[in-house]
């Protein structure tokens, strides 16, 4: 009885490793194809970047470039103030990203470590925020800044990243929950106050929430549109994304310059991705514990 | 005064430090008047010490809320019921602009609702079926994972002007990415943007190229759904399907709810694509709600009609995720969360005590 209890185990198990190895090879197909599907378009964007303007017309989905024409970077790139809006962008970007991650994460600490009256309010108030579009606060905002006299500044991009974002407070508030509390036993005991010890001891910890907060405010300034359009006039002023705007009107039939500017724009959030991958992806991770 | 203070700034530093400055030593101020005030309750001993540790660590957050939210929506509720061009003052006119909106007054309005319902309805489903489909096969272990998980957010990190554009040439009659597709199939070319018929379908295929947002929340839920569930149901011979929708769906249900309402709010916000692409065409078959919003605040400077545009889209948003909330209770499994939550609560509180 045993053996053929044994035989029958094996053959369970030998047929088990078949279909989980044809499910393997299946799944695997299916990523394939899915990746060379999402990637397509963004590979026909780097051959079009590349070709002649008659070649653009005749290549259909072709991949393949007959000719390079690395020079289209060039011309498109000098075709307007590139480097002036990529200025500007940097330093919205840069100095957003600065601001929301210092300020999100001191209040999603406040929401971890501490209970006071009126916190638990707060904090489901604070969840309630993230229902409310932008669009429907952006005409006041609009009116505040006006009689700010910051109409036509760079202030009204950056100054509201000062502000901590609900969702970047939830994220991080989520990861200072984990931490227990008896961490920082030793450094009160050497004396330091509550400042410090978020400063010393929870704020280094927190380097990948920090790292996805980072980046989702790096590309969401990188990409934003309506706030520089409605803010922006001057030139000297303006971002990539306004930027492309008025050089994709002008030159609708260039599209092999148009493409090489597309790409230039898109390229820094791809790479930015590329270098804090892990940590962006353990920072997300964080959302998915309750 | 703010303006004299950051002119003050730049004159004495170059530009670029005293853009980040400004707003810093305002929040500065802010954070510091706050603090005075409850150190003063404090120490007057109307006030714990840990209430205002806390109020002062969340202020970043408190005072955003107030000048950033709550005074907007408060003032364009109230900038709704007038009429005003920002050049002369406001004039009350009580819900005249609504009225206006619903009967009719604004040409755009009804059209505009239509557009942006039809495209929420197609794309918000689609995007989180195909997210949660993927990340399902994201979340198993397959040799080259990590690069899998790469290619299928890459498109999502496309955004804004630069994916309108690219898109705009993909739908190009002439040379776009898609006809060449459909005519190496034995297809013919199709008008993609300037079919009536076509345009919202065609935007809806390059929202679903971003379906990567919802994929990377839905993922990281995934790793939180118990292992054990699925060993036993294997153990039991469950399918794949099954699975599907009695493990994995229950427990990542309030993860959908999530994803569900960011989907629906970020729907009703379509404006750079309607913009750059279409222009609201053709004959306003993509004339989005925002793009009339836009249009009526920032070209036709009817600044009291666009808040009460705002105030509809918020109460539409409002009254769908009441919606979603209310028939949640029949779809999202809270039984053991509720456990666990009460556990981590006890914990937590005990916690901030010893801390405190």
């Amino acid at each position: 009885m045993p053996k053929r209890g044994d035989k029958e185990l094996q053959k369970k198990i030998g047929k088990n490793s078949l279909k989980l190895r044809i499910d393997r090879l299946l799944i695997l197909f299916v990523l394939v194809t899915g990746s060379i599907v999402l990637l397509y378009p963004l590979f026909w964007m780097v051959a079009t970047s590349l070709r002649s303007t008659e070649e653009v017309y005749t290549s259909g989905i072709s991949l393949w470039v007959k000719e390079l024409h690395f020079e289209n970077f060039v011309t498109a790139l000098t075709a307007f103030p590139f480097f002036t809006y990529l200025k500007n962008t940097l330093l919205i970007a840069v100095c957003s990203l600065v601001l929301q991650t210092i300020s999100s994460s001191l209040a999603g600490y406040g929401f971890a470590r501490y209970y006071a009256p009126g916190s638990n309010i707060l904090f489901v108030v604070m969840l309630a925020t993230m229902m409310i579009p932008g669009q429907v606060t952006m005409i006041p905002q609009f009116i505040l800044y006006k009689n700010f006299g910051w109409i036509n500044t760079l202030y009204p991009l950056i100054v509201p990243a000062a502000f901590a974002g609900a969702f970047n407070t939830f994220l991080l508030r989520q990861f200072y929950m984990r931490l227990p509390a008896n961490l920082a036993d030793a450094a009160k005991l050497d004396g330091c106050n509550d400042f410090q010890i978020w400063l010393k001891i929870y704020l280094p910890l927190a380097k990948p929430v920090l790292t996805t907060v980072a980046i989702f405010e790096f590309i969401g300034k990188w990409n934003d549109f309506m706030g520089p359009l409605i803010y922006i006039n001057s030139d000297r002023l303006k971002t990539l994304a306004l930027g492309l705007q008025t050089f994709q009107g002008r030159y609708v039939t260039k599209v092999n310059l148009l493409m090489a500017v597309s790409l230039v724009v898109i390229l820094p959030c791809i790479i930015l991705f590329f270098c804090f991958q892990e940590e962006f992806m353990k920072g997300i991770a964080i959302t998915g514990e309750k | 005064m703010i303006q004299e203070f950051s002119h003050f700034l730049s004159s004495i530093m170059p530009e670029s430090a005293a853009v980040l400055l400004a707003p810093l030593l305002l929040l500065g101020v802010c954070v510091i008047a706050v603090a005075v005030i409850g150190y003063t309750l404090m120490k007057k001993k109307k006030i714990r010490r840990t209430t205002f540790v806390f109020y002062l660590f969340i202020s970043p957050w408190l005072l955003g809320f107030l000048i950033t939210q709550l005074y907007p929506l408060a003032f364009s509720l109230y900038a709704s019921l007038t009429k005003w061009d920002m050049v002369s003052p406001m004039k009350f006119i009580g819900v005249d602009n609504y009225i206006k909106a619903f009967s009719g007054g604004d040409k755009w309005f009804y059209q505009s609702l239509k557009v942006t319902f039809y495209y929420a309805i197609l794309s918000v489903p689609l995007q989180l079926i195909l997210g949660l489909l993927v990340a399902v096969l994201l979340n198993r272990k397959v040799r080259g994972i990590r690069f899998f998980r790469t290619a299928f957010y890459i498109p999502t990190l496309v955004s804004g002007v630069a994916l309108a554009v690219l898109w705009k040439n993909i739908f190009n009659y002439n040379f776009g990415l898609l006809n060449g597709l459909l005519n190496a199939v034995g297809l013919s070319s199709q008008q993609w943007l300037r079919d009536p018929k076509l345009v919202i379908p065609s935007l809806v295929i390059m929202s679903l190229w971003g379906f990567g947002t919802p994929m990377v929340i839905f993922l990281a839920g995934l790793q939180g759904v118990p292992k054990e569930l699925y060993e036993a149901a294997d153990i039991d011979g469950a399918t794949a399907l099954q699975k599907m929708f009695k493990i994995t769906l229950p427990q990542m249900s309030s993860i959908v709810l999530y994803n569900l309402i960011q989907g629906i709010i970020g729907a009703f916000q379509v404006f750079t694509q309607a913009y750059t692409m279409t222009d609201g065409g053709p004959d306003g078959a993509s004339m989005f709600y925002m793009l009339n919003l836009y249009e009526q605040a920032f070209k036709k400077f009817n600044m009291g009609y666009a808040s009460a545009l705002a105030w509809i889209l918020f109460i539409i948003i409002l009254l769908l995720s009441g919606l979603v909330f209310k028939s949640s209770g029949l779809w999202v499994y809270y039984e053991s969360e509720m456990k666990e939550g009460e556990e981590k609560a006890k914990k937590s509180r005990k916690g901030r005590v010893r801390n405190a």
